[in-house]
């Protein structure tokens, strides 16, 4: 990863303080009320979808999951009409009907986030078919969960992907827990990613705490994609920097490991790159405050814009 | 008792009672369940009866049924109706149709603990009204408790069921409170409850709707309108004289359900009254349900897609008033 210059590691610096940022204050949001339903946050798994980003172009897509904050900012969502969907409001990227667990946008090409787990998957793998059918140059990230690797149709997607040469790179965040489910009682193979093989496709396992290397991870996977070679399993080993959503306290996760984890926290690993790569404290500086400006923006604007019309929304369904 | 805590003490005496009975599910174990329904089953039962599974729903239902096949009595907890989709075809091709499809001579006493509703803001995908996907399908019975008595007796009944029983809880309904005998007893599948006797309408409802009608009986008293409300507990097998009974007293009907209007069992307790009750009908049969749309996520919003008091108060002021211009 000798090859990532300064320029490609602050930009992911930036974005995943944006993410930590969002994170946090849309905590604070919550605790005051202002938002509401689930919230899982992606605290401590933001070099994923930081390394992932960085790596695709504009024009690819992804699916998301519920917990899709960051993949959503990282593919060009506005973190003010983010906001504006977790506080419901009319201004938000799907008018407050959606909610933290349905994000998406075409603008950006977020196919959306999931309130099923695993749900996006065979969306990703039709839309994948979609660009071949168009033979477009463009690829489908599938941003998917330890957890759902246990589902049906984590299977028959990666299947149906492989036999057909599909281009989608599943990505799977394996942050070792399903709500407080240990993966290893979910799973009887080491890494997920040994599961690739069984349907004749790539896959690797990777530190999924530094963006460098999840970035570096995607090249191969990328270059098949766009070669028409078909899709590839990219594993992130991470961990969650607390409970399964804003109201779990995680207390099932053991503190030593919780720890050893959030000493590997993605912003310390960047910040420790970034070092190594001559960056001074100064520019790091500008970006936190540049960062902290606008999440803050973000909250006023969701704060003041106006929550969706009854009326309206009535009149759409109230057909029979 | 708390309702979770009628639901808790039904699988407890149950598994006391009845080596077989099993549950199965997922973070049902250490975790209690997401509604902590099951807390400290655990620690009674061992992992042996009380498992965690990962987030495999076809598989896991399926595994019941094929355990209830065998011999055991599995309760399976699946935290949303809306993840019960996923084992559509478990459900509807497998265990509803094993009995009849083996010339009646096997058995599937599986049930499925689900839940349902919205009230929390969780959107299209954690909110949805689904019983009537059930309600559709031969082999299964379709329970729906409003109050913790008889969430209690009627869980007891589907696990003694020989059956498959999908018994749907209310998000809303877990917290809320209710005397509970204190001796065991059991609620018979397929009996209605009337939960306020009344005069002038009769207010059929299911589930957190129960809860709602009783409200708007308490306001419509007070207008001088005397409302009787029947709790269907079980929609399959549903208590249909209990309902025509009520409705050859009252002469009108209003059927008060939280999903849509479309295609939902309402619909099908109108069409049954209208069947066979016609002449006693006073006035038209109204039906007071949500609308026609996903849960949206927004509060306001959501508080809008489902019936609240103040329209299920309208709907039956509408048919009195109806009734009392066609005049008797
Ligand atoms: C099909 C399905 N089953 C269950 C759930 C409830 N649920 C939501 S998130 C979750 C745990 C998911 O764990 P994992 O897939 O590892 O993702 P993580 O939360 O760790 O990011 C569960 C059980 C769901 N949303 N969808
Ligand atoms: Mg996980």
């Amino acid at each position: 990863m000798s090859e990532i210059g300064a320029d490609l590691l602050l930009s992911m610096y930036e974005m995943t303080e944006t993410i930590r940022r969002f994170e946090q204050q849309a905590i604070a949001q919550y605790r005051l009320g202002n938002i509401r339903g689930y919230f899982h946050p992606y605290l401590g798994e933001e070099a994923i979808a930081v390394g992932a980003m960085a790596a695709i172009e504009p024009d690819d897509y992804i699916v998301s999951t519920h917990r899709g904050h960051g993949h959503a900012l990282a593919k060009g969502h506005e973190p003010r009409r983010m906001m504006a969907e977790l506080f419901g409001k009319e201004s938000g990227y799907c008018r407050g009907r959606g909610g933290s667990m349905h994000v998406a946008s075409r603008s950006v090409r977020n196919l959306g986030a999931n309130g099923i787990v695993g749900g996006g998957l065979a969306i990703a793998a039709g839309a994948a078919l979609a660009i071949k059918q168009r033979e477009g140059p463009e690829v489908v990230v599938a941003f998917c969960s330890d957890g759902s690797s246990a589902n049906g149709i984590w299977h028959e997607s990666m299947n149906l992907a492989a036999i057909w040469d599909l281009p989608v790179i599943f990505v799977l965040e394996n942050n070792q827990y399903a709500v407080s489910t240990p993966i290893r009682d979910s799973a009887r193979v080491e890494h997920l990613s040994q599961r690739a093989a069984g349907y004749g496709m790539p896959g690797v396992t990777v530190d999924g705490n530094d963006a460098a290397i999840v970035y570096g991870a995607m090249q191969e996977p990328l270059r098949r994609a766009r070669a028409g070679e078909g899709p590839s399993l990219v594993e992130c080993l991470t961990y969650r920097h607390g409970g399964h959503h804003v109201n779990d306290p995680g207390l099932y996760l053991p503190p030593e490991e919780l720890q050893r984890w959030k000493a590997h926290d993605p912003l310390i690993v960047l910040r420790a790159r970034l070092a190594r790569a001559g960056v001074d404290e100064a520019a790091i500086t500008l970006i936190d405050e540049r960062v902290e400006r606008l999440i803050d923006e973000a909250v006023e604007f969701a704060t003041a814009s106006p929550n969706p019309s009854v009326e309206d929304f009535l009149a759409e369904v109230a057909t029979l | 008792m708390k309702y979770r805590e009628a639901l808790r003490a039904a699988l407890q005496e149950e598994m006391e009672r009845d080596a077989t009975v099993f549950c199965v599910g997922e973070g049902i174990g250490e975790r209690g369940g997401s509604y902590k329904v099951t807390e400290g089953l655990l620690a009674q039962f061992g992992p042996g009866r009380v498992i965690d599974t990962p987030l495999s729903e076809a598989g896991f239902v399926g595994l019941g049924a094929g355990a209830a096949i065998a011999g055991q009595r599995p309760v399976v907890e699946i935290l949303f109706i809306d993840f019960l989709l996923q084992a559509m075809d478990q459900v509807v091709n497998q265990a509803a149709k094993y009995r009849f499809m083996s010339g009646g001579e096997g058995r599937v006493p599986l049930v499925v603990r689900t839940q349902g509703g919205t009230g929390n803001s969780l959107a299209g995908q954690h909110s949805q009204s689904l019983e009537a996907l059930y309600y559709h399908v031969p082999g299964l019975k379709v329970v729906m408790p409003a109050t913790p008595r008889d969430a209690k007796g009627l869980l007891k009944s589907a696990i003694r069921d020989d059956d498959p029983v999908i018994f749907i809880e209310h998000k809303l309904l877990y917290m809320t409170d209710g005397e509970v005998p204190a001796e065991d007893y059991l609620i018979p599948l397929g009996q209605a409850d009337i939960k306020r006797s009344g005069s002038d309408v009769t207010l059929v409802a299911w589930s957190h709707m129960v809860v709602k009608s009783l409200q708007a009986a308490e306001l419509l008293a007070a207008e001088g309108i005397s409302t009787e409300v029947i709790d269907l507990r079980t929609l399959v097998p549903m208590d249909v004289d209990c309902v025509l009974d009520s409705v050859r007293r009252t002469g009108r009907l209003v059927i008060a359900q939280e999903a849509i209007k479309r295609g939902g069992v309402g619909s099908d307790v109108a069409a049954i009254v209208a069947e066979r009750a016609f002449d006693h009908l006073r006035a038209p049969i109204v039906r007071v349900a949500g609308w026609n749309t996903t849960i949206p996520f927004n509060l306001g919003l959501e508080k809008a897609s489902v019936p609240q008091v103040d329209d299920i108060v309208a709907g039956v002021r509408s048919v009195v008033q109806s009734g009392a211009a066609a005049g008797t």
